[in-house]
């Protein structure tokens, strides 16, 4: 059965399903929504959603960094665990995951509400309410909440499959225990690095949902203004635009990664 | 170190599962505020096995998730064993339009597919173009990558020469596939199967952008909640969905514990 052209229905249905609508986002970029004649105009309108591209964008890449340095220890004890324990942590990171992220949200929202869960238990204490909601620090945790095991599960393959004898060599070598783990622990990490940067990263800064539940009134991402140009302002051609620089955006960013960490491959999938 | 570790990974456990607890408890709050507990009941699980709205759609996002891994699944494994007859170039490009769904934000996929749909249905000059078919065709599509990106690496270290030993004890080609490579693709097929199922189910991004008034599916209806309080029995459904999925998943890690103990005690034993 070694026949290629086994692979001719998928590759028909990736250009069918894939290719060809990149190609209309890129055709509905470039045409007027109302008389569909060519124009720049959508793209040069871009210039007025630069500040919500940017706090996205920063955002994002709080989170990705929040993710990388709570999931770390996370990772590397699940990692260095017996192998039933091991299975049973990496069980109880993917089980939240198997509920709608929607709920997961609102979940949120009812602990953090100034009459929520949090704020009634420091009422109780005497605190006042405190704004934990509806702030870039609530997006930030939603972010975080969400998206955290797609940092801890590739880190936890890197670490998983690491050999132990290197870092027994290190320290034979005369290395200290932060020594070991700058020259050899987390040189060895970063393809699981990069992938769990990419993998938090990518969601976190297209996120229309979070933002709108736990996002102050001024909150909104570039997600949730390309949300509302197909099911509020009706104007199609505009949120193509705004699609195609915010995938743009992204292969740069995730270019940039690959090449700091200079590896091409990374370790995507668990 | 090793204790900053422990801590660490208490807390993040509790963070992970405070919000789930949180949906656990209103499950059984008499009123419709999670956050503030009036009395216990069982009355939203009785609300709920008489339901015939919630359960409806949930039926339907399990028929798209079903029939949508059943096509990557299908799909899929002849991809990898057509990608892996290919030479280098075809092979990196083929492997490549499999990155792009995994790569691209939901919300990309979700516009670039409802774009393709909206740019179809003005060629056929119909407005009824999203239902069904069109949340299929999305789900089939972010789906694929999974099942390749499962099957590929196992292909890849399969000895091709289990196959040139079936072919020389005389089975036919398409025998040798079903006696062989089909049995070793098995676990790594249902591991590529599972994703996808998992991912399709819970998609609530790019349905949200294809789906149609005539076939919704259950995370779009939540989303359509934002407004108005949900109905508690929401929360019984997810709470009894966890609990399902708890079952399964402790199910397959005794399983998984068992192969580990046999897979052990047979290499003791010199096998």
């Amino acid at each position: 059965m070694r026949n290629r052209f086994l692979a001719t229905p998928y590759l028909i249905w990736m250009i069918l399903f894939v290719l060809v609508p990149l190609a209309v986002v890129v055709y509905f970029a470039f045409t007027d929504v109302n008389s569909g004649a060519l124009t720049l105009h959508n793209i040069a309108r871009m210039g007025n959603y630069l500040s919500i591209f940017i706090k996205s964008i920063w955002l994002a890449l709080v989170s990705a960094v929040i993710c990388l340095v709570v999931g770390y220890p996370v990772a590397y004890f699940i990692a260095k665990a017996p192998a039933g324990l091991q299975r049973f942590l990496l069980m109880l990171i993917i089980l939240p995951m198997c509920i709608s992220f929607l709920l997961r949200t609102m979940a949120w929202v009812s602990l953090l509400e100034d009459t929520g869960v949090i704020n009634n238990f420091l009422g109780m204490l005497g605190i006042g309410p405190l704004p934990l909601i509806r702030n870039n620090a609530a997006i930030v945790l939603g972010m975080v909440y969400n998206y955290l095991p797609y940092m801890i599960l590739p880190l936890y393959t890197v670490l998983e499959k690491m050999d132990p004898r290197l870092i027994e060599a290190a320290q034979d070598l005369g290395c200290d225990d932060m020594q070991v783990f700058t020259k050899v622990t987390l040189p060895m990490s970063a393809p699981g690095i990069v992938s769990g940067i990419t993998m938090v990263f990518v969601p976190a800064v297209s996120t229309f949902y979070i933002s709108k539940k736990l996002g102050g009134t001024d909150a909104a991402l570039i997600g949730d203004v390309i949300e509302s140009q197909f099911k509020a302002a009706y104007n199609p051609n505009f949120g193509a635009a705004l699609s195609l620089v915010l995938m743009i955006l992204i292969f740069i960013c995730i270019g940039l990664t690959n090449r700091v960490s200079g590896d091409e491959k990374g370790a995507m999938l668990v | 170190m090793k204790q900053v570790q422990r801590v660490v990974t208490v807390i993040i456990f509790l963070f992970l599962y405070i919000p789930i607890l949180l949906l656990a408890v209103a499950s059984f709050n008499s009123g419709s505020d999670p956050a503030a507990f009036k009395s216990f009941t069982f009355h939203n699980y009785s609300a709920l096995f008489h339901d015939h709205f919630l359960l409806p759609l949930l039926g339907n996002s399990l028929i798209v998730a079903v029939t949508a891994s059943v096509c990557a699944m299908i799909l899929g494994t002849l991809a990898a064993l057509g990608i892996h007859a290919m030479n280098k170039t075809p092979r990196r490009l083929a492997l490549g339009l499999a990155n792009i769904p995994l790569m691209n934000p939901d919300i990309v996929t979700g516009v670039s597919l409802a774009l393709l749909f909206a740019f179809v249905g003005q060629l056929l000059k119909t407005n009824h173009i999203l239902g069904f078919a069109t949340l299929l065709i999305a789900h089939i599509t972010f789906g694929l990558p999974y099942i390749i990106l499962s099957v590929m690496p196992k292909l890849t270290q399969m000895d091709p020469s289990l196959t040139d030993a079936a072919l020389d004890l005389g089975c036919r080609p398409i025998q040798a596939f079903f006696k062989v490579t089909l049995p070793e693709l098995t676990s790594s097929i249902a591991a590529g199967f599972l994703m996808a199922f998992a991912m399709s189910l819970d998609d609530f991004v790019i349905s949200y952008f294809v789906f149609g008034p005539t076939f919704v599916t259950l995370p779009v209806e939540i989303y359509n909640y934002t407004k108005k309080p949900l109905p508690p029995k929401i929360y019984a459904l997810f709470t009894l969905l966890f609990l399902a999925i708890l079952v399964v998943m402790v199910l397959m890690n005794l399983l998984q514990a068992r192969d580990a103990r046999q897979e052990r005690r047979r290499r003791q034993h010199g096998m």
